[in-house]
């Protein structure tokens, strides 16, 4: 199975860009399956389950950051699009915390960034940007063709390795690309690991272990299925 | 990139129906203009064109560049992008000032001698505009006709790309007859989404649109070019009359009328 880790800033697109990712994929008769993190509230799950009739699932983080909450349950998901008989794993997180980021080795890691959010975007979001593997650039039909060069120019600055792709996703302009470079990624290996380094801190994850999975960390932990437990003295 | 032409491949309309238009080129030099009611698709056909679309937009529409596909997943340094489009927006949403805008919009262009081209980029863009465009100024401050007279001034002077789109021209206020005038000077592909009659009787040919679709080319002939000197006239009248209201003046009828009867002889 293939993994892909979408993440942004809250209303970037993700959603309509995955959207758009799903159709295209169905139409190559793949089968996806669909996971949401959110802090406290998310629909997304009913509305692509709803559309496409694919497996999808939604994770409340609480008072985890998102991504946090993705190192923490990242092995349990994966389990559950396998038993799903899924080919294809995307997973959306709202990302809220600027330090870490969510991506993972072996999968590919997309940042998804809105054209209208201001040219100083792309210095302020760290290694959500820095680490991903592809950076889309949404809502290119609301912003000048000057404006989005400079954007572009910003993104690249920030994260010189990164591959662009500038899309409308409202009409689905600039996601064939990205489907082809899904297409051509790592399939997952396990134990799975978290991409660069997490910021300091005192918790299990903050302090830089990188393993997934709570089998793996200490402190206030929870399962998939919402269920906070504590391991520790 | 060496331009030498641009082929239009005709897609579907809103109703899905094939366009009647099926294939147009554009030659270095050209000028045309894509005219048709509010919201038959003007603004679609420029963005297919600017994108390079094959058969990856909702209209299904394919441009080549010397007869060839730009692969899909093909993204253009900016500095080679041959097209540079203006669109129909009046408003920045860059939070940088005007003269740090541009200069890193010509570091993206490749340019060499960047103090220049800023100022030369300002002098063009205060040609059009009523009130002056200063440097220091954050970008969302400036007004509509201020915003459309910075974007062609950038993409003619920094963009310095063979083809130009511009997406109505004529709204904002700027000073139309005075951009035409400079853009003449640049030997280009140009094309023109309008309403204005003065700019679709000056072009090589205009598409007309309806409900998304390519309906018909016309060739402007020589009654036609002959009809547009009249229309000139007309023309130049209304905006001499707009120029005195801006400035303040009272117009009186008898001026009009006299106007109007010069036009006769
Ligand atoms: N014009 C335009 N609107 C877009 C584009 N992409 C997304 N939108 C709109 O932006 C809004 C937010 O899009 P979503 O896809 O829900 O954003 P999100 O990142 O999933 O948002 P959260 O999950 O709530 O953080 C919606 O109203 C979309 O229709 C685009 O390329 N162009
Ligand atoms: N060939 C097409 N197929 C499907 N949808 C289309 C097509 N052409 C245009 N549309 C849709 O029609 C709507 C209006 O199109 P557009 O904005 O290009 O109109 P316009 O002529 O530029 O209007 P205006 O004069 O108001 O600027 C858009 O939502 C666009 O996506
Ligand atoms: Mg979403
Ligand atoms: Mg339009
Ligand atoms: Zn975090």
């Amino acid at each position: 199975m293939k993994l892909v880790i979408f993440a942004g800033p809250p209303t970037c697109g993700k959603t309509t860009v995955i959207r758009q990712v799903i159709r295209r994929m169905l139409k190559k008769e793949y089968k996806p399956s669909f996971v949401k993190i959110d802090v406290l509230y998310a629909d997304e799950d009913e509305t692509i389950n709803k559309e496409f009739g694919i497996p999808t699932k939604k994770i409340y983080s609480g008072e985890l950051c998102p991504d946090h909450c993705n190192v923490v349950v990242l092995d349990e998901i994966v389990d559950w699009a396998r038993n799903q008989g899924s080919d294809y794993l995307f997973v959306e997180t709202a990302g809220l915390c600027l330090r870490c980021s969510p991506y993972i080795e072996n999968s590919l890691g997309v940042v998804v960034l809105e054209s209208t959010s201001g040219m100083n975007l792309p210095r302020k979001i760290g290694p959500m940007l820095t680490l991903a593997d592809i950076a889309v650039i949404t809502k290119i039909d609301l912003i000048s063709q000057a404006e989005r060069e400079v954007f572009r120019y910003r993104v690249i600055e920030a994260a010189k390795e990164i591959r662009i792709v500038e899309s409308n996703a409202l009409y689905g302009i600039g996601i064939d690309p990205i489907v082809k470079q899904i297409e051509k990624s790592n399939e997952i290996e396990e134990p799975m690991f978290l991409r660069g380094n997490p910021p300091v801190g005192t918790c299990t994850i903050c302090a830089g272990k990188k393993e997934i999975g709570a089998k793996n960390h200490f402190g206030v932990l929870r399962t998939m299925e919402q269920e906070l437990f504590y391991v520790g003295e | 990139m060496d331009i030498r032409k641009i082929t239009v491949f005709g897609g579907i309309g809103k109703n899905g129906e094939p366009e009647n238009v099926e294939r147009f080129d554009l030659k270095m030099g050209d000028i045309i203009s894509i005219v048709g009611p509010t919201g038959c698709g003007k603004t679609t056909l420029i963005n297919d064109i600017e994108l390079f679309a094959n058969c990856n937009t909702p209209s299904k529409r394919k441009v080549l560049i010397n007869d060839e596909t730009i692969p899909e997943d093909f993204s253009f340094d900016p500095k080679e992008h041959p097209i540079a489009l203006i669109s129909q927006y009046t408003n920045f949403l860059s939070d940088l000032p005007v003269g740090e805008f541009l200069k890193i919009h010509a570091t993206v262009r490749g340019a060499e001698n960047i103090e220049q081209i800023i100022a030369e980029t300002l002098e063009f863009a205060n040609q059009l505009t009523g009130e002056a465009i200063i440097r220091n100024t954050a970008m969302t401050e400036l007004s509509g006709g201020q915003t459309r007279s910075l974007l062609i001034a950038d993409a003619v002077i920094i963009g310095n790309s063979p083809i130009i789109l511009l997406d109505e021209i004529e709204n904002a206020g700027i000073n139309r007859t005075k951009a035409l005038e400079l853009l003449k000077n640049y030997k280009k592909i140009f094309v023109f989404v309008t309403h204005d009659p003065r700019i679709a009787l000056l072009s090589d040919f205009r598409i007309v649109m309806k409900s998304g679709s390519m309906q018909k080319l016309i060739r402007t002939n020589q009654e036609e070019t002959l009809a547009a000197g009249e229309l000139k006239k007309i023309d130049d009248i209304v905006l001499h009359f707009r120029g005195l209201i801006r400035a303040g003046e009272e117009i009186s009828e008898l001026v009009l009328r006299e106007s109007i009867q010069s036009l006769a002889k």
